[in-house]
């Protein structure tokens, strides 16, 4: 059908019920070429690589760690439920699990009062406040850790005069210290933009019909911030899940994440199709557990 | 506020993860990744290779080398050696770019993968494994003359690569452990068992290091148990990755590419490590007075020892890989460094010892005399080199992943 004929069609129908169904049709044809740069891109540098991880998951290697694709097989997805993985997996989690939880428990009041604040002024100073960090390298931020964490840096010494803790770096503590302090500005931002465009009024409504203090909070304040909540905990929880610089850099022995133990399969240990199982798997939890929380938060954001 | 608020968002988004990527990169191959890679068959560029007349150049150098292996920039100053890289390229006008690794395997993954490196520096046993994987360039022996004029006896026909004909010896050193006079007891001898053994090790607890490397790593803890570190017996590879899985109580961290700072810093006491990376840290430790007195001698706090159940000695070499681009500027470099005086630059900046004979006339004395950089005979007797594995280099690795928990 050519456009022309297509044009009169349209005048034809003009009064007919499935007009509105036609020009439904033909938004979301355009809708389509006009999101067609970004399909492409999504294919090519997600769906494709993704493809590439799955193929090589089954393949083999040569006797000197050359990933090869030929013997197929499940291998290295059967080696996923190994002790070793399990282990590690259960860190992973674990830590980026009391990461979000910790990060949410700061950022929120930090971010409520941020928002509460009078003056935009004063506001647009400790948003900035909140971003300076990012102006240099997090790989260096890491290393000033290295430095404060170590035998002599202040925090140790802090840990000694007090006698609470000793020095922490190359153990869990100092890898959990170094997520929480790379991943707070993530909370903090979402949590800001969902507090700061809430209508105050409402709290204010909320007292005049004698709710208390924490009641409006949990009945008001709350749900509102909601879509903040969940956005910055996924923005948290996906990180860190998935740490390879810093436990890399701040932990030991015993601190291996999944992600230091992908680098190393793709590295040292020369076992591309294991390494690509363990991604593939990684991704798919992720997926799911993003998917369960959108589900479970509305789709509000 | 909410435009401005939007804009810092996503300006805070990129710059994470422009800082996530760059640390991925520098953190996981030890230095930026070269991208060009080259197609040309290997016959091609054996034939670029065998072309190549003594001291001729086509194009600039790419050498992918171990972590400040070679004396360049502020180190070069820092020890008062000669900047090889800036001497080549004065020399030879060709400019050089040094890219880092920190362990054989990651080296050859990526050369595996097609990276363009005209020089690379692996050890005796990647040698086998890359040449067996038709990965190096057969060396043209017209084009360096020195391989066959200065390399000492010993190297010149070497059980990895008889002939020397896919390798250059680079340096050679031995594994052994670096530590804090009065942590350990080292009166009769030092034992692997101040990192294995639970007993031996607890007064060290949590300031012990172990190096992050599949053949050193596994290597130590088989020759701890009685074993030698080429074994093909996978029992003995599974005992020597349970013990190693087991220290993983007691010891700090493992690490092949900053234990020596590690050491000095006092941030561990004993250290699992490379002779020349513990004397060189030593050295540089070392504070001299305005005369030039010694105000500070490293020397007097810190030791190296090669464990009395024997350790590994090993070979580092300079071979082509068939991913390089510029073969005759590959070769006129590594007859370069086969040139006596700079063969004891590199000596002299390094402290390792070097395979090149005739250089020997130009090492400091007290390098030449150190006993931890040249072992005496006894000492030889109980060190055992590097040898491929052939097929069991997949379950070294793997078991290797495993005792690292």
């Amino acid at each position: 059908m050519t456009l022309l004929d297509e044009k009169e069609q349209v005048v034809e129908e003009a009064v007919n019920p499935r007009l509105e169904r036609k020009a439904r049709k033909q938004e979301s044809w355009r809708g389509f070429f006009h999101a067609a740069p970004a399909y492409v891109y999504l294919i090519l540098f997600f769906v494709l690589p993704l493809l590439i991880i799955f193929v090589f998951s089954f393949g083999s290697r040569s006797n000197t760690g050359k990933p090869l694709l030929e013997n197929w097989n499940f291998d290295s997805w059967g080696r996923l439920v190994d002790p070793l993985v399990r282990t590690i997996a259960i860190r992973s989690l674990w830590m980026a699990l009391l990461n979000t939880a910790v990060c949410l428990m700061i950022a929120y009041p930090f971010a409520y009062w941020i928002a509460t604040r009078a003056k935009q002024r004063t506001r647009t100073l400790l948003l900035i406040a909140v971003l300076i960090p990012f102006w240099s390298n997090f790989l260096v931020r890491t290393y000033a850790w290295r430095m404060l964490l170590g035998s002599d840096g202040y925090i140790t010494q802090l840990g000694e005069a007090t006698g609470l803790w000793g020095r922490m770096l190359f153990t869990q503590p100092a890898v959990f210290i170094g997520l929480l302090y790379g991943y707070l500005p993530f909370m903090v931002l979402p949590l800001y933009a969902a507090l700061e465009r809430m209508d105050w009024g409402l709290i204010e409504a909320g007292r005049d019909l004698y709710a208390s203090g924490s009641k409006a909070f949990r009945k008001i304040t709350l749900p509102l911030s909601k879509p903040g909540i969940i956005a910055g905990s996924i923005l948290v929880f996906i990180p860190s899940l998935g740490a390879y610089v810093t436990p890399d850099i701040l932990g030991g022995a015993k601190t291996n994440l999944l992600g230091n133990l992908l680098v190393t399969q793709f590295q040292a240990a020369r076992n591309w199709p294991f390494g690509s199982a363990l991604s593939g798997a990684i991704l798919i939890v992720m997926l799911v557990a993003t998917m369960i929380y959108f589900r479970t938060g509305g789709r509000t954001i | 506020m909410k435009r401005i608020f939007a804009l810092l968002a996503v300006m805070a988004l990129l710059l994470a993860a422009c800082g996530t990527d760059t640390t991925e990169t520098t953190e996981a191959t030890g230095g930026t990744e070269t991208t060009e890679t080259t197609e040309a068959p290997p016959e091609g560029i054996q034939a670029a290779a065998n072309a190549c007349e003594v001291g001729a150049t086509d194009g600039p150098l790419n050498l992918y080398n171990w972590t400040d292996y070679i004396p360049t920039g502020p180190l070069a100053e820092e020890f008062e050696v000669d900047d090889l890289l800036a001497k080549f390229e004065e020399e030879h006008g060709e400019e050089v770019t040094l890219t880092f690794f920190n362990s054989n395997e990651a080296m050859l993954a990526q050369i595996d993968a097609g990276a363009s490196y005209d020089v690379v520096v692996p050890s005796d046993y990647m040698v086998v494994t890359m040449r067996d994987a038709d990965l190096l360039v057969e060396l043209n022996r017209a084009a360096i003359p020195n391989l066959d004029a200065n390399i000492a006896e010993l190297f010149s026909n070497p059980g990895y690569d008889p002939g020397n004909r896919f390798s250059a010896p680079y340096q050679w050193g031995t594994t052994g452990i670096g530590y804090l006079y009065g942590s350990i007891d080292d009166t009769e001898g030092v034992s692997w068992g101040v990192l294995f053994d639970e007993e031996m090790a607890a007064p060290n607890a949590g300031f012990i290091s172990l190096l992050d490397d599949t053949r050193e790593t596994l290597g130590s803890a088989l020759k701890y148990l009685g074993y030698s570190l080429n074994t093909l017996n996978k029992d003995e590879v599974d005992e020597a990755a349970d013990l190693i899985l087991s220290t993983n109580e007691w010891i700090a961290a493992f690490n092949s590419t900053s234990y020596w700072t590690l050491l000095s810093s006092g941030e561990v006491n004993v250290s699992q490590g490379w002779n020349g990376d513990f004397l060189g840290e030593y050295d540089r430790i070392t504070e001299y007075d305005a005369d030039g007195e010694v105000t500070y001698s490293g020397y007097d706090d810190f030791g190296y020892a090669i464990p009395i159940e024997g350790s590994a000695a090993w070979v580092d070499t300079m071979a082509i890989p068939t991913t390089a681009d510029h073969p005759c500027t590959a070769q006129t470099f590594i007859n370069f460094i086969l040139d006596a005086e700079n063969g004891a630059t590199l000596t002299n900046f390094n402290y390792y010892a070097s395979p090149n004979e005739a250089s020997e006339e130009f090492i400091y004395e007290e390098i030449i005399e150190d006993p931890s950089i040249y072992p005496v005979p006894e000492t030889m007797a109980i060190l055992e080199f590097f040898l491929d594995l052939g097929d069991m280099n997949n379950y070294y690795a793997d078991a290797f992943t495993r005792a690292k928990g």
